[in-house]
């Protein structure tokens, strides 16, 4: 069971002089259960390549394959492919719409086609996990608090139960303690279920803390993939395309040039911390 | 002199149900004292919700006071006739760039202000002219604004406050929307004019990097002012700020968390120089 993109490119424009290609080549196999981030400079691909994943975007050559099925072919159901991808636009909250957060959120769910008492079940479920307060459940969406109004938004999406959830900088515009509360319920959420969540962000650091694979996008191509230790070791390239590393790994790589034996690749606060404490001759 | 000086100011909203009686009072603004010297940087912190953008609207009069009195430039903002004269002294530029550009070219969007305040025509140009060298966007002047980056409309939105010559420039979290490249651009823009030009600048936000260069740094939370000081001061109270729903710059939590396993380290390390100096390694 897997997600697979081989050689899509995505044009948009073409037979003009403003022809762009936005997507070139892009080969990727995603397995189930991982967690994954995307980083890329601002118009490098990520937005147009996750939209390519639920078939909102539909390649100019090449071919998607959701669990071994080709989702061009005619007889696909793309519906069925949306409602088992399921996307968490950039500001999701913009996206609410109806009269209290309890019928928002199960609107995803009586769309799949679930009887109201089913439907009912999977809002609870969804709005319990996402740590939404239940004094809430019927008030209007629009009289939240930014934060809550994000976990309603996120809410709706897991009410329809996606085996891969991809989500587009989930965290733009929250404060620091809205934005480690919603990444940590994503992340229990992916250690609980085992689902696919692929993580598009801008920051390192978020990205360094939670995930397992990394893939870099450049100019419309694949420019790595890797673990973030792999990923993050590479800070020259990354800086070239305009992007960074986080804060501890530059930490480490000074202390490296100047002749301290550090390992370069620690990329959170705790590992940095440890590997301090190891030059300082004690125990973690 | 204070340019702006808040003594016990309170702002009020009420809530009102479907037949318009008050169904309860929510108190944004609780009894914050401010003060702002000119020419100085100052920043503001605070969880969303936490009365920050209140108060920027009330510095240029958008909002007036419930309670308490508001200094702007030595105009009292209760009184309405000083409302065309606060909002010349002190310029605002807020959250989302697309908001707030209106003009079909970038140098007509940054004279539309001048030109409202009925400048003549031959010093707006002027005033349009340096106003955007001074952010950098000269080289842009003709083209269209949807065509740039969300950094340089941003930038283009500055040059247009600028070009009303206020004296002083509120940043409503002018980088939330951006990427990481367009952050930088618009907080080193907002250095310069403090720097360059003098000009007094007060920055809301919620990331930490961005108030590290300030002279001077207010917490909110809940309305009130809860901490101030200067940024190492600040951020030297990491379980303080972390209660208000903040945090400290990554560096700065490392140091903190290496003091708790028992290394001898100072409060407030703010760069990563600093770290590598105090860690003493010989």
């Amino acid at each position: 069971m897997s997600l697979i993109l081989d050689k899509v490119s995505y044009k948009y424009s073409t037979g003009t002089a403003y022809e762009v290609t936005a997507l070139d080549q892009v080969s990727l196999k995603i397995e189930d259960g991982q967690f994954i981030g995307i980083i890329g400079h601002t118009g490098s691909g990520k937005s147009t390549l996750i939209q390519h994943l639920n078939g909102l975007l539909k390649a100019t050559e090449g071919s998607i394959y959701y669990n071994g099925q080709d989702i061009y072919d005619k007889d696909y159901d793309l519906k069925d492919l949306r409602t088992q991808v399921g996307m968490v636009f950039q500001y999701p909250e913009h996206q609410l719409f109806e009269t209290t957060v309890f019928e928002d959120v199960k609107f995803g769910p009586k769309n799949q086609g679930l009887d109201d008492k089913e439907a009912t079940l999977r809002a609870y479920e969804a709005l319990r996990s996402v740590g939404f307060p239940e004094d809430y459940y019927d008030q209007s969406p629009f009289e939240l608090s930014g934060g809550q109004k994000r976990r309603a938004a996120i809410a709706g999406v897991l009410a329809m139960k996606p085996a891969v959830l991809i989500l587009d900088e989930p965290t733009a515009g929250l404060d620091p303690k809205g934005r480690d509360e919603i990444l940590g319920l994503i992340s229990d959420m992916h250690k609980k279920t085992g689902n696919t969540v692929i993580l598009v962000s801008h920051s390192m650091e978020d990205v360094a803390n939670y995930v397992d694979r990394i893939i870099v996008m450049n100019d419309a191509k694949v420019y790595m993939d890797g673990t973030p230790k792999e990923v993050f070791g590479r800070a020259k390239d990354l800086e070239e395309i305009g992007l960074a590393v986080p804060e501890v790994t530059y930490l480490m790589m000074e202390l490296k040039n100047r002749g301290w034996n550090v390992d370069v690749s620690a990329t959170t606060v705790e590992e940095g911390k440890n590997e301090i404490l190891k030059l300082k001759g004690m125990n973690a | 002199m204070n340019i702006i000086e808040a003594k016990q100011l309170v702002h009020e909203f009420f809530r009102r149900d479907e037949e318009g009686n008050i169904e309860g009072i929510q108190v944004a603004l609780n009894k914050v004292d401010l003060k702002v010297e000119a020419g100085q940087f100052i920043s503001i912190l605070g969880h969303n919700g936490s009365g920050k953008s209140t108060l920027a609207k009330h510095i240029n009069a958008l909002l007036t006071p419930s309670d308490g009195t508001l200094y702007v430039d030595g105009k009292d903002t209760a009184d309405s006739n000083n409302e065309l004269a606060i909002r010349q002294s002190a310029g605002m530029v807020f959250q989302n760039p697309d908001n707030q550009i209106i003009a079909s070219i970038v140098e007509e969007d940054v004279g539309f202000g001048p030109e409202n305040m009925g400048v003549p025509t031959d010093e707006i140009w002027e005033r349009v002219e340096r106003s955007l060298k001074s952010v950098g966007m000269w080289k842009y002047h003709a083209h269209s604004p949807n065509k740039l980056s969300g950094g340089q409309k941003q930038r283009v939105a500055i040059a247009g406050v600028m070009a009303m010559e206020p004296k002083c420039i509120i940043l409503d979290e002018p980088t939330a929307m951006l990427d990481p490249d367009g952050r930088k651009e618009v907080i080193k823009v907002a250095h310069e004019l403090n720097r360059k030009k003098g000009m007094t600048v007060i920055l809301i936000t919620h990331y930490m990097e961005e108030v590290v260069g300030s002279d001077y740094v207010y917490v909110m939370d809940k309305g009130k002012v809860v901490m101030e000081g200067e940024p190492r001061d600040i951020f030297s109270r990491v379980d303080e700020l972390k209660s208000h729903r903040m945090d400290v710059p990554q560096i700065t939590l490392l140091a903190h968390e290496l003091k708790k396993s028992g290394l001898d380290i100072p409060d407030g390390i703010l760069t990563r120089e600093e770290l590598i100096n105090v860690l003493n390694l010989g």
